[in-house]
């Protein structure tokens, strides 16, 4: 089941040296329980196109539907939670008020809210940091509680904006290991911005190689690893197979300048 | 690895109780004196040409030491040494009644009542006017640059006339002076909390955005805690201000009571310890308010967490 579509979805942006073309006929389905992610050099349109799906973004162009609505009305019944590569956790908030915060505007009740933080705290493994401030847990911590913060309302999508970006290679990579972890164990359908090709390779089920001007799709590799993948398997040739295809399709963007 | 005990580690580390105490107060000890001997110099040069005149005309030229002693304790000098502002202080706020019309006291809390009921209408309006002009366009642009230009309008100019149309409509004593005073007050927190308003950034915004939460929310919950700490540094700013212009509010109209009405009616009559010992009063009742917020801003932050 396709969860979201987007035909010829463009993005213009009017400029003073012109339009700025950030999309250009990005066609792309992502099936239900999809780890898709967007990998290109900066300008290539990833994150924006990320931003659309969650309707912080309005498409100049194209259709584009998110749960079979408009992403607007989809953002609206709470489709999807948002992480980005800051924690943007408020620090006047402990870790669970800052959870609770999405619930509290949604209207949760206090046990209901309770409930639900207790339980992402346990997903991202902060049982026990709950009553702490943010700057009291490292950086790596923080973007957990973010992630469970993004996971507290049940969204069954996520979306995920370079959210290990600013954290160092070793956090980052067992922070890639519980996420797909989490991704196996909930089924949520991720979608998942970077510009590292292994973190890409490692974790998703469909790989989309955008390049810049303007912003399109240059190839969407389809993985072939199976859905439980230890870390080591990065060392496969299978692994390295991929990583090859998602190069060559960099490759082909710049090509084109 | 051999393990440290802890109390040996900290003992090493803490400076001993009287060295920190020193190390904190030394500094703050030399200023001090060095102000108070600047000032002694400059009492003793800008008070000896009237006791050298004096002693001229009676005939009784003065030797360096009485000279100097001469300069220290006249009635009326040019500026008062230390110690004579310290007595007109001492004796203005123990040696009197509270009631007394010569109690700095009761002028001091004369001052105070406007001070403070002009803070607050200065603070409401500034927080209100600002929780506008963040949500309103048409605000921010009709509304900044009015504050901008009430705040270029010299305050010496304005009081009488606020003083002069307030009285021809039966109202005087403490709202005029509040009013003033109010008037000086809105601004800082005005600019302070569109600032502290604005503070939270795009992608917190766009969280909120997310997960659909309205105007109000976004206010509550992210707007108005940003700000805090804007708040808190504007409101300092805000109540001298505003101490500032219930001093002036109480220079024209010949007013009889407050720390103005004490300056005013000294310079009158070159009493200059009783201005010196006004001004000492204005700057210490100052200082106490801004170091009351300050206590309300540390234990705030700290409940919210922001304080480390």
């Amino acid at each position: 089941m396709s969860i979201i579509t987007a035909q010829n979805v463009s993005l213009t942006f009017p400029t003073n040296d012109g339009p700025v073309h950030a999309l250009k006929d990005v066609d792309l389905t992502i099936e239900k329980g999809d780890f898709v992610s967007f990998i290109g050099p900066s300008g290539c349109g990833k994150t924006t196109f990320l931003r659309t799906i969650a309707a912080l973004e309005t498409p100049t162009g194209g259709t584009l539907s998110v749960n079979g609505m408009p992403p607007d009305e989809a953002r609206k019944a709470r489709a999807y939670g948002y992480v980005f590569q800051a924690p943007g956790l408020y620090p006047w908030r402990t870790i669970s008020g800052n959870i609770s915060l999405p619930l509290e505007i949604m209207g949760f009740s206090r046990s209901d809210r309770a409930e639900r933080v207790a339980r992402v705290l346990e997903m991202v493994e902060l049982s026990g940091f709950g009553g702490k401030f943010p700057w009291q847990l490292s950086g790596g911590m923080q973007q957990r509680a973010s992630i469970a913060r993004a996971l507290s309302f049940d969204a069954d999508i996520l979306l995920m904006d370079e959210p290990f970006g600013a954290l160092d290679e070793i956090v980052r990579d067992r922070l890639n290991a519980a996420l797909l972890e989490l991704w196996d164990r909930t089924g949520k359908t991720i979608g998942f911005v970077t510009h590292s090709i292994p973190e890409a390779v490692y974790l998703s089920t469909k790989i989309v190689v955008m390049s810049p001007r303007p912003g399109r799709i240059t190839r969407v590799i389809e993985s072939p690893l199976p859905r439980q993948r230890p870390l080591e398997i990065r060392d496969t040739p299978e692994f390295i197979e991929i990583a090859q295809q998602v190069r060559e399709g960099l490759r082909e963007g710049h090509s084109y300048d | 690895m051999t393990e440290i005990p802890a109390p040996a580690l900290r003992m090493r580390r803490r400076p001993a109780l009287y060295t920190g105490l020193m190390q904190g107060l030394f500094p703050v000890l030399v200023v001090l004196m060095a102000i108070i001997g600047v000032w002694y110099l400059g009492a003793f040069f800008l008070n000896s040409t009237w006791a050298q005149d004096q002693a001229a005309r009676a005939g009784q030229p003065l030797g360096f030491m009485d000279l100097v002693s001469a300069t220290m304790t006249q009635d009326r000098p040019v500026l008062p040494a230390p110690h004579q502002v310290a007595a007109g202080l001492w004796d203005g706020i123990f040696g009197q009644k509270i009631t007394s019309k010569r109690s700095l006291v009761w002028h001091g809390w004369i001052t105070l009542a406007p001070t403070l009921l002009g803070f607050a209408i200065g603070s409401l309006a500034g927080i209100l006017l600002a929780v506008g002009i963040v949500h309103s366009r048409v605000m921010d642009m009709s509304v900044m640059p009015w504050a901008i230009a009430s705040q270029t309008v010299p305050i010496v100019a304005l009081a009488p006339m606020v003083i002069v149309v307030l009285s021809s409509m039966g109202i005087t004593g403490l709202i005029p002076k509040a009013l003033i005073s109010a008037w000086l007050s809105f601004f800082p927190v005005l600019v302070g909390m569109v600032k502290g308003l604005r503070a939270p950034d795009r992608m917190q915004l766009d969280l909120m955005h997310s997960w659909n939460a309205g105007e109000a929310q976004v206010f509550w919950r992210l707007r108005l805690p940003s700000a805090m700490p804007y708040l808190f540094a504007s409101l300092k700013v805000a109540v001298a201000a505003a101490l500032v212009g219930t001093i002036v509010g109480e220079l024209p109209g010949g007013a009889s009571a407050g720390l103005g009405a004490r300056l005013l009616s000294g310079s009158y009559y070159g009493q200059t310890i009783q201005i010196w010992s006004a001004l000492f009063m204005a700057a210490t009742l100052a200082a106490g308010l801004v170091l009351l917020i300050g206590v309300i801003e540390r234990i705030t932050l700290r409940r919210m967490g922001l304080a480390r």
